[in-house]
């Protein structure tokens, strides 16, 4: 394939929603319109770049001819396109919803949720692509400025007070971050995370990943997120716990696997603090009175899966754990955006989302009660769903490598997400009568997204094998 | 595809497809909703039939789907695999009759009917598992898809019966997820062995290992076979609709759990293995316990479901016991239990069902005189309660009967014991319930719940106990035949030990 196709193909997912999310504000009337065209040729841009894949090399793009080891590079490698396309399908999803539900749903929002919307779609897809740390670093500033702006749609005092402190723990984790990349730079002259493969410092490589706990919400900097997340608009939600937050873990990813690939102890380390999240994320989740607080509590959770990945990856890239980690972010991603959609329902219908008093949902909204049950199923990392699929690479990997202590925290997680799942879908059940009944299409996109994340363990095979196989 | 990948595919779909449309089905539609119910059920009947000639005749049947990289979706029609396949197809068949009768005028017979067609595709699932991770794969979709059902009335009492169910299950499938994934990083990918053992070649370094994955996962499969003390979730379920317990907890779920154990010694350790790693002995200790604890606790029950169910707790480890004490006899005992219980049990629980449904009965002191009133209804019962016993000529004997040469040539004498004593328990607990049905006297009208029928009950709900204890007769009289349970399992038993 010619050059120019190429940059064109790495350009436009971030410059589309770019674009859009400057015009839209602009526009008086057709504003969903723009921004949905605008998502549907980022999928299209996706779809495409997974069909022009060269499986022997990442396809790469020198921003305005800089080239590194100070430049801007741009890489489309496995990883990057897999995390490209969830995120451009729960997006779009995402903003069908928004342009379903919210009109309706809560009208001083409808026109105000785009501009922040695509903007964070772009620094998303932005920092998928971006190749150096320091690049990363300015994808991750735009993310969280976005992001922030999500959070404070809703106005109310609680809102700004989520926002405020998901502003301040993200800047201290952005400095922090900032510092590590100095580090780096001054060690080994390059930020371009390929070239300083196997040279990063202990300091650099520790000061960058907390910075990066931080901006994640992964165990023990997880305090900001549930506030933030349950104060967002539903949409917003749905993008901040599906993707936003695993952002911070691609990241780490990266870092981990190709620029420090024999660093122990600090593995084991991260799998403590994935521990430490999945334990006592679940058990908070466990004790929420209000259904979003208890979804944003189980992302705690299920990022903290994610972090098992750095010891049971050791050794071999191939294996299954890191396909089996990359697969259980796509899933969870959709999972949780469904789950997130369906408490949007909920709010609606009920006027709150107290889980003790969500009778009648059963029978007045049973496609959103199915919702969460489907998703529900994911979370649980039971068949069949990706996260199924996902937790039995990971577990394979966790016998497999002889650690087996990373495997009880696997199946315990499994069995605290059924007690959170079950104690919300048993709740629903019963008659009662809605404060609304809500429409039925906004309803049947959140449970598109469930239902993907059941076929995400059906139809495995093939993503993983090449997962495996081009691993970094 | 090739017709022989194609079958076992058909057999899961029968099942499957009426079931998800049925979802999308708004409630009045039930003519709608009969029609792909019935035409689902007589399908796979009639496609088990064809099944079960070919695999006679030794044709193989054999479809993998890749799911992950290494363990495919294997379905494979082995004769294990077809004796409970049949089983869940007959007896679906008629279940779903007597759930149409049953739940005539209720509300969300659309969810029930999606959920229990998804119930048995997973059961079949289950059955023609080829590998652990499909095994898995279905038993947990058989968990999620059993909990609508068992909360379907909604009331507290049967929303707690479901978290009863799901703390007990979930944590058995959590242990059984481990111990397979720990099992495969030991011994690789493998498929169910034909004959012998599929992880007997490793060495013996793994002895140990090997011991705590055999008794983990026998411990997983054991929650749904309801093993004491794993058996708590099991009287609770009976607050869901009657034929929720006659075809899930009493035939599909438990036998989940009792198939699962079955595989795991015969196609996994291999029975040679399991008995020498000693296993299996702790295995028929807990089962030859588990049959005494549940007949005494039935004994206990004045509410007629919760004892069968507890007959339930005790008839199903007749099952693990024939399938622990190891040897050619006790297998065909324990294998034919398989099916002879399951339609024995259905019998009970659908007689009960009537009784409830029609009469407003639910207690053992409630039943004087019922006899008169339904006397279908109790020959059935009657007939199942007998077979229950043990007594010639009906199923029960059979499977009692290799159980008893099982044990004998076993060199186990006390599972013999424990068979008679448990067969006079059994004749403790289900003779009142036939006494006090032909013998005593009613007083006072009847609770008449149903508009009055020229038959006792709604016809729907008559045939299927008629013809389930017309079989448990004929599953004893023709247990010679070539078409009898018992061939089919003496054929199994030769694949496992040859001679």
């Amino acid at each position: 394939m010619s050059g120019a196709v190429a940059s064109w193909l790495l350009a436009a997912p971030v410059a589309l929603p770019l674009g859009a999310g400057l015009i839209v504000p602009l526009l008086r009337r057709g504003r969903s319109l723009a921004a949905l065209a605008a998502g549907a040729g980022v999928v299209a841009a996706a779809l495409l770049l997974l069909a022009v894949r060269d499986p022997d090399g990442a396809m790469e793009l020198a921003v305005g001819g800089w080239s590194p080891p100070l430049g801007i590079r741009w890489r489309a490698d496995l990883l990057a396109i897999t995390f490209l396309l969830s995120t451009a399908v729960i997006a779009l999803t995402v903003a069908l919803f928004a342009a379903l539900h919210l009109p309706r749903a809560e009208p001083a929002l409808a026109g105000r949720l785009w501009a922040p919307l695509l903007f964070l779609w772009s620094a998303l897809n932005a920092l998928y692509l971006s190749a150096d740390v320091f690049n990363l670093y300015v994808t991750l500033e735009l993310l969280t400025l976005a992001a922030v702006m999500l959070v404070t749609l809703e106005g109310e005092r609680q809102a700004l007070d989520g926002a405020m402190r998901y502003l301040l723990v993200a800047l201290a984790g952005s400095t922090v971050y900032l510092l590590g990349v100095a580090l780096l730079y001054h060690a080994t002259g390059t930020l371009d995370l390929t070239l300083a493969a196997g040279a990063v410092p202990g300091a650099a490589l520790a000061l960058m990943t907390v910075g990066l706990m931080a901006k994640g919400a992964l165990f023990p900097l997880h305090g900001w997120l549930p506030p933030a997340h349950a104060a967002a608009p539903a949409p917003g939600s749905a993008l901040l716990s599906a993707v936003v937050v695993k952002s911070a873990f691609y990241i780490l990813l990266r870092l981990w696997l190709e620029a420090a690939p024999d660093e122990h102890a600090g593995r084991m380390l991260l799998a403590a603090c994935g521990t430490g999240a999945v334990l006592w994320g679940s058990l908070l989740a466990l004790t929420q009175k209000r259904l979003k607080l208890l979804v944003a509590y189980s992302t705690v959770a299920q990022l903290g899966y994610l972090l098992l990945v750095f010891p049971l990856a050791v050794g071999s890239w191939s294996g299954p754990a890191y396909a089996g980690a990359v697969w259980l972010a796509v899933s969870h991603g959709l999972a949780k955006a469904a789950m997130f959609l369906a408490a949007g329902t909920v709010m609606h219908a009920l006027g709150h989302d107290r889980i003790a008093e969500l009778r009648g949902l059963a029978h007045h909204a049973p496609v959103t009660m199915l919702t969460l049950a489907l998703a529900g199923v994911t979370l649980m990392g039971l068949p069949p769903s990706g996260g199924f699929v996902a937790k039995w690479l990971l577990l394979s990997a966790a016998f497999g490598t002889g650690q087996w202590f990373w495997a009880l925290v696997l199946l315990a997680g499994g069995l605290l997400a059924a007690v959170y799942t079950f104690r919300v879908i048993g709740a629903g059940f019963g008659e009662a009568a809605l404060a609304r009944v809500p429409r039925r299409a906004p309803q049947w996109l959140a449970f598109a997204l469930a239902t993907a994340a059941l076929l995400a363990g059906v139809v495995a095979e093939l993503p993983l094998r090449q997962l495996q196989e081009a691993a970094p | 595809m090739t017709l022989q990948g194609a079958l076992p595919l058909a057999i899961l779909g029968s099942s499957l497809l009426p079931g998800l449309i049925i979802f999308f089905l708004a409630e009045p539609h039930r003519r709608g909703r009969t029609w792909l119910n019935m035409a689902g059920a007589v399908i796979k009947v009639l496609l088990v039939a064809g099944a079960l000639l070919g695999v006679y005749h030794g044709a193989t049947f054999e479809v993998a789907v890749p799911l992950v990289p290494d363990y495919p979706l294997l379905l494979r029609l082995d004769p294990l695999a077809l004796l409970f396949v049949s089983l869940s197809a007959v007896l679906w068949l008629l279940t779903t009759v007597y759930a149409v009768g049953y739940l005539e005028g209720s509300p969300n017979r659309s969810r029930f009917f999606g959920f229990f067609s998804l119930c048995v595709s997973a059961t079949v699932g289950i059955a023609m598992a080829g590998n652990l991770f499909t095994l898995f794969f279905f038993y947990e979709v058989l968990t999620l898809s059993t909990y609508p059902l068992v909360v379907h009335r909604e009331t507290e009492q049967s929303l707690r019966a479901g978290r009863i169910y799901l703390a007990y299950v979930m944590t058995g499938s959590a242990v059984l997820l481990g111990a397979v994934v720990w099992l495969h990083a030991l011994a690789g990918p493998f498929e169910f062995a034909v004959s012998g053992g599929a992880v007997d070649h490793l060495d013996a370094e793994h002895r140990p290992a090997l011991l705590a994955i055999f008794l983990l996962m026998v411990g997983g499969f054991g929650v749904k076979a309801a093993l004491v003390p794993m058996h708590r979730w099991l009287p609770a379920a009976m607050v869901a609709p009657a034929p929720v317990s006659a075809l899930l907890h009493a035939v599909a779920v438990v036998k989940a759990g009792a198939f699962g154990i079955a595989r795991t010694v015969y196609d996994v350790f291999g029975a040679e293995l399991a008995h020498d790693l000693g296993g299996t002995t702790v295995l028929a200790a807990v089962a030859g316990f588990t049959i005494i604890y549940g007949s005494l606790r039935a004994l206990q029950q004045d509410d007629l479901k919760r004892r069968l169910a507890y007959s339930t707790v005790s008839q199903l480890s007749y099952i693990v016991l024939g399938v622990s004490l190891v040897g050619p006899l006790a297998t065909i005992g324990g294998l034919v239990h398989l099916v002879h219980q399951g339609i024995m049990k259905i019998t009970l629980f659908f007689a009960a069902g009537n009784l409830a449904e029609t009469l407003h009965l639910h207690k053992v002191s409630e039943l004087d005189g019922v006899g008169r009133r339904m006397p279908w209804t109790m020959a059935a019962f009657t007939v199942a309660a007998f077979g229950m016993m043990s007594a010639p000529p009906l199923a029960g004997f059979v499977s009692e009967w290799f159980l008893g040469l099982g044990a004998l040539e076993g060199d186990a004498p006390w599972a013999l014991a424990v068979l008679l004593a448990s067969s006079l328990l059994n004749a403790a607990y289900f003779l009142p319930v036939v006494y006090r049905g032909w013998f005593r006297p009613r007083r006072g009208p009847w609770h008449e719940n149903l508009p009055r029928h020229r038959l006792e009950t709604h016809p729907w709900l008559l045939l299927p106990p008629v013809i389930t204890a017309g079989m448990v007769i004929a599953l004893g009289l023709f247990a010679a035949s070539v078409w009898s349970p018992l061939t089919w399992v003496r054929l199994i038993a030769a694949q496992e030990y040859p001679l």
